[in-house]
């Protein structure tokens, strides 16, 4: 076994865990590299079958490009996809200059739960990973979120030797996070290696690439000249920059991703 | 010393874990060794820096690592924090831990996830509570490789002989628990000293460096070796096929191969290996999540352990178990919960509690107990609902490990010492 392999048997033990425990369960799909290789893991820890709804949760303010990707492969890999929005926020004219943190909570935030709400799904899987920022490298496998939908970091269950929080109070859920262990160059090599689709957003254009994916008012591409994935993992074990960079949200107070995740944000 | 943008001689992930009594230095040696190894983005350096300016102190490596805001304000670990970085030789996981008692559930969630251990002590301060108690925790759990560190040399002035009387006393302490470390390693965190090069500070000393005794440690243990157990997680009938699936914990297995799966005794011969987008296998091993076809349909649920016959698990209601207890209500004499081994759940009672240790002081603090508190270790006899399938810790750590869960959430954890006779003792 190499070290992708190490990795891909842990999610598949993970996913295959929260397949059996949750009756209820769905999966994030941001379109993102990550979320694609979570979507991979599942049909290796299935084979072949998708046994879960994939959540989209458009803010409306998503690239172009990605809405067509999802719409290209939901229909390709015969996924069942629930595509959720936030439409009254919309209508009253949410967007990003009534600050990040306000567009971010209502947008992605509310918008995630009210689909949580209206599907009653009690497991969610998302593609987070411990190396993006510094509360995520705090994270748990299996980690309770409560009936206000918020993270309470302080007191996290213990987690120790797989077995993971699979019984909890109703009115609450569950967030899965398989990829957890996965650093940035893990994932670049992962999808060389088994050649899955991402979208070309990634890939250098005039001398700039996407290095994370979200809406298109927010994020902001690097100066680049990697235009494939070989080029991209040689110019990620080089840099000195961290991936979320590109991401406004991130940058907009000190503890803006504690106060977001705090909240309920992915 | 970049190595941030070397390639290693292997691919190899080692996992380490920094543990310690509360503010002797574990998040500052992390920060500090990613810091030096080049693993700190340019951009997150300057925003601690800023962080620690608002804060009107100096640079705290630490606060590489302690992200939450409650953590820099209070300057303490919560929650335990895993980071990437690398050496020549190979990749490593750091794990992080808190060092204060009231986060010794997360310091476990840590250490359970760990091969080896970097045990961290005050020279200034000396042996304190969690010091011993960590220590006595990474036993428990298994972890057999530990190095000492002495960090603050700066504040003795990097004095030999303060060393060698602390080195001495908790050595002392460590072979009362069957701890023999590695190696005892003097260092200044803050300054840098002893971490990726030698110290000029200390020329008395000659043993290894902080990154020397990380690429020194061997990796983790093989269990491809031990008798093969492969606990069932699910079985899918997504299509025609109908596949056991879990992962192999132990042994490796070959198309053919007789299995047998216990408790329930019922036996067949693996058919085949399958897999998606990827050539199948003629033979699996330990750490693979893999799914099996079989000769024969016999009827299998979650929770049976697949053996090879000629080295079968144990199985029965009853066995002694040392547990370290996590939970806010006490462990209780024949209170009921319930019991996680591998993918068995059952119910069970806590038929009697041997004998109580202090984890610090490793005090018996009481013999044939009614409860055990949080914090405490004890050796207790369980008994289950009905039989379950599982071997002792030392001849297979993954199936002879557990967890009880009581409200909903893990609350204890332990390891199988033997199996009990059936109402023998009674």
């Amino acid at each position: 076994m190499d070290h992708l392999d190490r990795l891909e048997h842990q999610s598949v033990f993970i996913l295959r865990e929260a397949h059996k425990k949750f009756k209820k369960l769905a999966m994030l799909w941001s379109i993102g590299k990550d979320s694609n290789v979570l979507l991979w893991l599942a049909r290796k820890a299935f084979y072949g079958h998708v046994p879960v709804p994939l959540v989209h949760i458009d803010t409306s303010y998503k690239m172009p490009e990605m809405i067509a990707f999802r719409d290209k492969y939901a229909k390709e890999w015969g996924v069942n996809l629930i595509v959720g929005q936030n439409k009254q926020a919309l209508a009253e004219g949410m967007n990003y200059t009534k600050t990040r943190m306000v567009c971010c909570t209502a947008l992605k935030t509310q918008g995630l739960q009210q689909i949580m709400e209206e599907h009653d799904f009690k497991g969610l899987i998302l593609g987070i990973r411990r190396d993006e920022e510094t509360t995520r490298s705090k994270e748990r496998y299996f980690s309770p979120r409560d009936k206000n939908f918020e993270w309470d970091f302080k007191d996290q269950p213990p987690e120790l030797w797989d077995q993971f929080k699979t019984n909890f109070d109703e009115n609450t859920h569950i967030r899965i996070h398989p990829l957890l262990h996965w650093t940035e160059v893990n994932v670049w090599e992962y999808i060389q290696r088994e050649n899955i689709p991402v979208v070309d957003l990634y890939f250098s254009k005039n001398g700039k690439r996407y290095r994370s994916l979200g809406c298109a008012p927010c994020t902001f591409p690097i100066e680049s000249k990697a235009s494939n994935i070989a080029e991209i993992i040689t110019e990620l074990k080089a840099t000195k920059t961290s991936e979320r960079a590109g991401r406004a949200q991130d940058q907009e107070d000190t503890y803006a991703m504690q106060k977001l995740r705090a909240k309920g944000y992915m | 010393m970049d190595t941030a943008t070397q390639e290693p001689l292997t691919g190899e992930t080692l996992k380490i874990v920094m543990v310690g009594h509360v503010d002797h230095g574990k998040s500052t040696l992390v920060g500090r060794l990613l810091h030096d190894t080049g693993f700190i983005p340019e951009n997150k350096m300057k925003f601690v820096q800023k962080v620690c300016e608002d804060q009107g102190k100096g640079f705290e490596f630490a606060f590489l690592l302690d992200g939450l805001e409650e953590e820099r304000d209070q300057g303490i670990t919560i929650d335990v924090a895993q980071m990437f970085f690398k050496s020549k030789k190979r990749n490593y996981v750091i794990i992080d831990a808190p060092g204060h008692k009231e986060f010794l559930k997360n310091m476990i969630s840590g250490a359970s996830a760990a091969d080896v251990a970097l045990l961290m002590i005050d020279a200034e301060e000396g042996i304190q509570e969690q010091s011993k108690r960590h220590a006595y925790i990474l036993s428990l759990l298994g972890i057999r490789q530990i190095a000492i560190v002495m960090n603050k040399m700066d504040l003795v002035n990097y004095s030999e002989k303060v060393f060698n009387e602390t080195k001495e006393a908790y050595a002392k302490h460590l072979a009362d628990i069957g701890v023999k470390p590695t190696a005892v390693i003097p260092i200044s965190a803050y300054h840098g000293e002893n971490v990726l090069q030698k110290s000029a500070k200390m020329p008395w000393y000659t043993g290894p460096t902080i990154l020397e005794i990380l690429d020194n440690f061997e990796t983790h243990e093989d269990r491809t070796k031990l008798a093969f157990r492969f606990p069932v997680q699910d079985v899918y009938k997504f299509d025609k096929r109908r596949i056991i699936a879990g992962r192999i914990e132990s042994g490796r297995a070959k198309i053919g191969d007789e299995v047998v799966f216990l408790p329930s005794g019922k036996a067949t011969k693996i058919k085949t290996i399958e897999k998606w987008n990827a050539k199948a296998p003629d033979h699996v091993e330990a750490g693979e999540s893999v799914g099996f076809t079989m000769e024969e349909q016999i009827f299998i649920e979650r929770g049976e352990m697949g053996c090879v016959a000629s080295q079968k698990a144990s199985v029965a209601d009853r066995f002694w178990a040392n547990i370290f207890w996590m939970g806010n209500k006490h462990l209780q004499k024949g209170g009921k919960y319930l019991l996680k081994v591998a993918t068995q759940e059952v119910e069970c009672v806590i038929e009697s509690i041997h004998r109580v240790i202090n984890s610090s002081t490793l005090e018996e603090i009481s013999k044939n107990a009614h409860e055990v508190a949080k914090n405490e270790v004890a050796e207790i006899l369980i008994s289950t609902k009905k039989p379950i399938a599982f071997d002792t810790f030392d001849e297979v750590p993954e199936t002879g490990r557990f967890v009880i869960v009581h409200e909903h959430d893990v609350r204890g954890g332990g390891i199988i010492l033997k199996k009990a006779e059936h109402f023998s003792a009674i």
